[in-house]
């Protein structure tokens, strides 16, 4: 499977990434050197082989229903670029 | 049932409807951190570095959320997957700080159930859940307080959600509507979410498309997002429905879209292409492994399961001799439906159904007050019903009575005795009251002889006045009738 340079645009677009025009085509091409090695492994024959989630085959440690943390908003709030009135302001999302 | 079918000069169209409900879970820590979930604390104090995305902090499983969804899942009559699996949903937005939510994909927790549904023409419905899984909540966006930015609180970030999934089983807004009911009946009743669609604790999104009827293609869909009251859902089906059917009637196509409910005109509005579930990239959440459910939790939580409003109705119908339409309204809500059963204990249920239902909802509506906090008890509600029964006073006194139960919440037995409002059924008394009467109204008596039977109701209240409303208006009745000739 290979991609092309509408794949590598929209891709960038969902991640938002900004990929100049002139770096699309070796954007491109590492895309497609890291497919290649994919295809690679897809030659092995998994048929009947349950997907690994996880190596480690525990189930999930569940956490008592308990209140542990809060109560911090100016730490939460120490790197935001911008702040008012104890919210995070960001530029206008309008739906 | 009722067929909700849109007729045009061009033809008739079929809707076709099904629902996604996320409900926020009721847990007092977040699904994914040790963060409140306490609704309305100051701004951003409810949050935890897992909520705000930082780098190198680990979410971990609330057990409550899971306990929560399973119980869910039983309440829905679903099958619960022993093997669950959460994934990573990837998606840029302002509310959600991690750049992905952690969601249910390929392995939901809850799989295929169904709940039946009562419509209004007595009949019933079934509808099929696809499935439920479990998720992150988003952040709240306000967008109101500057025309420039919105304002972020990430309190909500976090809190755990039971996203339901049905089947494209409606055919109506009716349909739909009761349903929603329903569900916000069984998860109150379970206490495993709040229902309360007008606070953004339970939501919906409406996937509609059409087709002519008799019809079995499956044209593409709109979803409508996050509607907030039931009434709200019904009218967006119907108003979408016939969108799409004057567009095809126009000879125009309809690409599946995202469309958002603006409830001040109950229109529908355009609001993206629907983007495809490529876009969000979902792969496994690698910082959860799967979620394995023993037996013995989910038996667990079986043995804790209430008796649900389905079980409930039944019972009150069949042992209690409730109409159908009685037991459905009183099960609706759960704190209704207790009340009840203790308003009714060792008393005539069906009475206690009626003074429930006129007088005494009629009285908190007045006064705008929750059952909860009702001037008048269970126990003084079955205790009056029961003086009406036995004959101790008559349904008249027992407005009067009630009346002062509402303002003095007083237990009726004490106000008829103080206020001296015992029934008179002394034949005797009453005759005496029969014989004055009629010795003083003798131009009324010879007419009514005379064949102006209309007047009979006329001695009634006479006699009834003379007793200050407490003779019993039957011996009243019958005595009247025999006096008279």
């Amino acid at each position: 499977m290979a991609i092309d340079n509408n794949t590598v645009r929209q891709i960038a677009f969902l991640a938002k990434l900004k990929v100049e025009p002139d770096k699309l085509e070796e954007t491109k091409e590492e895309f497609n050197k890291i497919l290649a090695w994919v295809e690679e492994l897809r030659e092995v024959n998994t048929d009947n082989v349950e997907p690994l989630v996880s190596v480690n085959n525990e189930s999930l440690t569940l956490r008592e229903d308990k209140i542990s943390a809060g109560h911090n908003a100016k730490e939460i709030l120490a790197n935001a670029p911008a702040q008012e009135f104890g919210y995070f302001v960001v530029p206008k999302v309008v739906e | 049932m009722a067929e909700y079918i849109i007729t045009t000069e061009k033809g008739k169209w079929e809707v076709i409807c099904g629902l996604e409900i996320h409900c926020q879970i009721i847990s007092k820590s977040k699904i994914f951190s040790g963060a409140s979930t306490e609704f309305g604390d100051d701004v951003n104090e409810n949050v935890s570095f897992v909520d705000a995305g930082m780098p190198g902090m680990l979410p971990t499983l609330n057990e409550e959320c899971v306990h929560q969804a399973v119980k869910t899942g039983l309440g829905l009559n679903a099958v619960i997957n022993k093997y669950s699996q959460f994934s990573r949903k990837n998606y840029f937005y302002a509310d959600l700080p991690q750049g992905y939510q952690i969601t249910q994909f390929e392995y939901p927790i809850v799989g295929e159930g169904a709940i039946d549904v009562d419509l209004s023409d007595g009949t019933s419905k079934t509808i099929r859940i696809e499935r439920m899984h479990i998720e992150q909540d988003a952040a709240k966006s306000i967008h109101d307080m500057s025309p420039t930015k919105s304002f972020i609180d990430l309190n909500r970030a976090g809190v755990g959600l039971m996203e339901i999934v049905t089947k494209p089983d409606f055919r109506s807004p009716e349909e739909a509507g009761a349903f929603l009911k329903k569900l916000r009946s069984i998860v109150r009743y379970l206490g495993t979410c709040d229902g309360n669609m007008d606070e953004g604790s339970m939501r919906c999104d409406a996937s509609i498309s059409v087709r002519p009827l008799g019809s079995d293609e499956l044209r593409p869909r709109a979803e409508v997002k996050n509607v907030n009251s039931v009434k709200f859902v019904m009218q967006a089906i119907e108003y979408e429905a016939k969108r799409q059917v004057e567009l095809y009637e126009k000879g125009e196509t309809i690409e599946q879209q995202t469309r958002q409910f603006d409830s001040v005109n109950g229109v529908t509005k355009f609001m993206r292409k629907k983007e495809f579930s490529d876009d969000y990239r979902y792969f496994p959440e690698p910082d959860l492994p799967p979620l394995i459910l023993t037996d013995e939790f989910i038996n667990k939580v079986k043995s804790e399961l209430v008796e649900l409003p389905d079980a409930k109705k039944a019972r009150f119908v069949k042992d209690l001799g409730l109409t159908t339409y009685d037991a459905t309204v009183i099960c609706e809500n759960k704190e209704t439906a207790d009340f009840f059963e203790k308003a009714a204990k060792g008393h005539d249920a069906k009475k206690v159904a009626n003074w429930l239902m006129g007088d005494f909802f009629a009285m908190l509506n007045e006064k705008k007050k929750e059952l909860k906090d009702s001037p008048v008890t269970a126990e003084n509600l079955g205790a009056l019903v029961e003086l009406i029964t036995t004959n101790v006073i008559n349904g008249k006194t027992a407005k009067d009575v009630f009346a002062i139960m509402a303002e003095t919440g007083e237990n009726p037995e004490k106000i008829v005795e103080e206020k001296g409002l015992k029934q008179v059924t002394d034949t005797g008394a009453i005759e005496k009251l029969i014989d004055d009467l009629l010795a003083t109204a003798a131009d009324n008596v010879a007419a009514y002889r005379g064949g102006k039977v209309g007047l009979f109701g006329w001695f009634v209240g006479q006699v009834m006045k003379q007793s200050q409303g407490k003779a019993n208006p039957q011996v009243v009745n019958e005595l009247l009738k025999k006096k008279l000739g």
